[in-house]
């Protein structure tokens, strides 16, 4: 019933077992992850374990890559689009403690599995890689209702009134609909989802993709799926196009580029450099990286 | 490689890993036991057991010592670790009254069957510093403890007691308990769908945060609610713990667990056969922690009134304010979890800012 002294003694991920959890807790993943994709975009309740991470860092991502990983697997974390921002540093060192043979990496085309915090990757995912996403809100409809019964009982009956209402009253307000991540977008003609503070950039991403998306809640306990080509549409008005994070240079009209490797069709990073001007660079790390070595080589 | 923002993500942490490892150990001094742990800061060890959800005593000293005496983080240490091991059984609801008692106090009675026991409490201390213990050698630990063995009485009086409410029961002032077989509602095994049964209320409870109980919990007592409670029964003591065997299905003794139990009586409600009675809020954790156990009572309370009215008036009534939000893992992960970066979604947020801004500029744009 209760561990004794001697399991609990040695040093650190010695008496762990692969990936971590028990296997009841993988099981109960795989069976939750099977009915997301079975069920687009609903979000499956799951007992969801405490991670050694705490709730809000990625403990639903990473139980839901850890149920997925396999001895084969190679696996890449990202965070901001960075494989080497601390947290995810942090979610691959765990990986690699405890998942004996998993592989790392940081090349997006080689992973199996890919964990990401806040954005999709610029290169286009196959049909034989996962996203899974780490997930701080799964439920779109907390914008407008706050208690949980209630929500559930709206998505059954995809009552989404209120968010539609949400969007008018911003554009009344601001001529804008302010929501700049986190887009609520229906999925398959039916369940909206939240799909992950992601900028809206990447939400186009999600429809009819190749390969499966993977949405795991720690905290809230809800795992969602978008599988492959799926319809995934941004909600909007028939006079309101949806919009993407464009980089626009205001004073000449032109995109602004990644500092870095030149890059026109990437996320970008603004921040202040040392002279307190504006600069920018690429999001999505490994993206950039790969197009500077292609510069190279080609020089 | 060219400069970046915030990169080498794992050299940082291995240099932070290194600071906090530094912290504790230096400055002048022995390592600290975990037997020092568990003996001398037995209240804030046995709370680190009852929000970390696991009665591991070794371990739960272990994770203060490398938590470096945060409550909050030591009680994550037990949590993360439960979920390295699998669940092998149940056991039967086990009844408190064969609960060997440390201390037993009525607020409603001023003799109760058995007697009131105060036990150890710091309620009728003054909390003046006893600055002697500041030097306190081994000899003066021996000393005390002498005295106290070396002049208690033999062990003549019972150490389990029946329960105070019981004889409001016997007169019909609170409603008889009624036998229930349903299987509890096991909240480490499934989420929590409202509504929820009360066992899953409980549950959630006994391994909540105790601060986070207490607020909503004083939240009521003040005015935002109306529980009124009187403390039937507070017991501190240690509960034999009964599993079945695996071979025979016999239960077979384990071991015991220190456990605080409130039962609160609040005032009385019609019921549908007919005569008043007055209404029961519980409260039980690991440990001795007699606010965390109070505090939960007036809470199961609270939301068992609103669930009976089919009204919620306050935020201590609602199920889902109070179980989604007295979880320290859960919310201590969530607030620390604002100090990551989040540069992705704020670029974003400039964007729909500047785009609003540029509309609101434009002469054509009509202000409400």
């Amino acid at each position: 019933m209760f561990p004794t002294d001697t399991m609990a003694q040695g040093h650190e991920g010695a008496e762990y077992g692969f990936a971590f959890l028990d296997e009841d807790a993988k099981r109960e993943l795989r069976r939750s992850i099977f009915k997301a994709v079975c069920i687009p975009g609903h979000q499956v309740p799951y007992a969801s374990r405490e991670m050694p991470i705490a709730r809000g860092f990625g403990t639903g991502g990473m139980q839901v890559t850890l149920a997925l990983l396999g001895p084969r697997d190679c696996v890449k974390v990202i965070d901001q689009g960075a494989d080497d921002s601390v947290n995810a540093a942090n979610i691959r060192a765990f990986f690699s403690l405890t998942c004996p043979g998993v592989s790392g990496t940081t090349l997006t085309e080689a992973a199996s599995v890919i964990q990401t915090r806040h954005r999709i990757p610029e290169l286009p995912l196959r049909n034989d890689q996962i996203l899974v996403f780490q997930v701080p809100y799964p439920d779109p409809l907390v914008l407008v209702e706050p208690n949980a019964a209630t929500r559930r009982r709206m998505h059954g009956r995809a009552d989404y009134a209120r968010l539609w209402v949400k969007l008018y009253e911003d554009m009344v307000a601001f001529d804008e609909i302010t929501i700049s991540h986190r887009y609520p977008t229906r999925i398959n003609g039916h369940y909206i989802i939240d799909p992950s503070p992601i900028p809206r950039y990447d939400v186009p991403k999600l429809h009819q993709a190749d390969c499966l998306y993977l949405f795991g809640a720690g905290r809230e306990k809800r795992i969602y799926a978008v599988p492959p080509h799926t319809d995934a549409i941004p909600i909007t008005f028939a006079d309101v196009p949806f919009t993407v994070e464009e980089f626009i240079d205001r004073k000449t009209g032109k995109r602004h580029c990644c500092r870095r490797c030149g890059a026109t069709d990437s996320f970008l990073d603004e921040f202040p450099d040392e002279d307190g001007n504006r600069v920018f660079q690429c999001s999505d790390a490994a993206y950039c990286d790969s197009r500077l070595m292609q510069q190279e080589a080609a020089e | 490689m060219a400069y970046v923002a915030i990169r080498g993500g794992e050299e940082a942490i291995a240099g932070s890993a290194r600071i906090m490892d530094a912290l504790r150990t230096m400055g002048a001094g022995d390592p600290i036991e975990l037997d020092q742990i568990e003996r001398q800061m037995p209240l804030l060890h046995t709370k680190v057991m009852s929000e970390g959800g696991l009665y591991h005593p070794r371990l739960a000293a272990l994770a203060l010592k490398q938590s470096l005496g945060d409550s909050l983080e030591a009680a994550f240490f037990l949590r993360a670790y439960r979920s390295t091991k699998p669940r092998l059984g149940e056991t039967a609801p086990h009844d408190t009254r064969g609960m060997r008692v440390t201390r037993r106090v009525s607020a409603a009675f001023k003799d109760i069957p058995g007697g009131q026991m105060l036990g150890a409490t710091p309620d009728y201390l003054h909390r003046l510093f006893r600055f002697e213990l500041m030097d306190e050698g081994a000899e003066t630990f021996d000393e005390i403890t002498r005295d106290w063995f070396g002049n208690r009485p033999e062990g003549t009086r019972p150490t389990t007691f029946p329960k105070v409410l019981d004889t409001l029961r016997d007169e019909g002032l609170l409603p008889p308990l009624a036998e229930d077989d349903t299987p509890p509602f096991d909240i480490t095994r499934t989420p929590l769908i409202f509504p929820v049964p009360r066992s899953a209320q409980l549950a959630t409870m006994a391994r909540g945060e105790t601060g986070g109980l207490l607020a909503l919990a004083y939240s009521n007592m003040r005015g935002y609610g109306d529980v009124h409670p009187t403390v039937g029964e507070l017991r501190v003591g240690y509960l034999p713990v009964t599993v079945p065997h695996p071979v025979t299905g016999k239960p077979v003794e384990i071991g015991e667990v220190q456990v605080t139990e409130c039962e609160i009586v609040a005032m009385f409600e019609k019921t549908d056969e007919g005569a008043p009675v007055f209404t029961l809020g519980y409260g039980a954790c690991f440990g001795h922690n007699e606010v965390k156990a109070i505090a939960m009572a007036v809470l199961d309370r609270a939301i068992s009134v609103a669930a009976q009215n089919g009204r919620i008036n306050n935020p201590s009534e609602d199920p889902e304010f109070v179980l989604l939000h007295v979880d320290g893992i859960e919310s201590m992960g969530f607030c620390t979890h604002y100090k990551m970066p989040h540069y992705v979604t704020f670029q974003a947020d400039m964007d729909r800012l500047r785009a609003a801004r540029g509309k609101a500029e434009e002469p054509s744009h009509v202000s409400n």
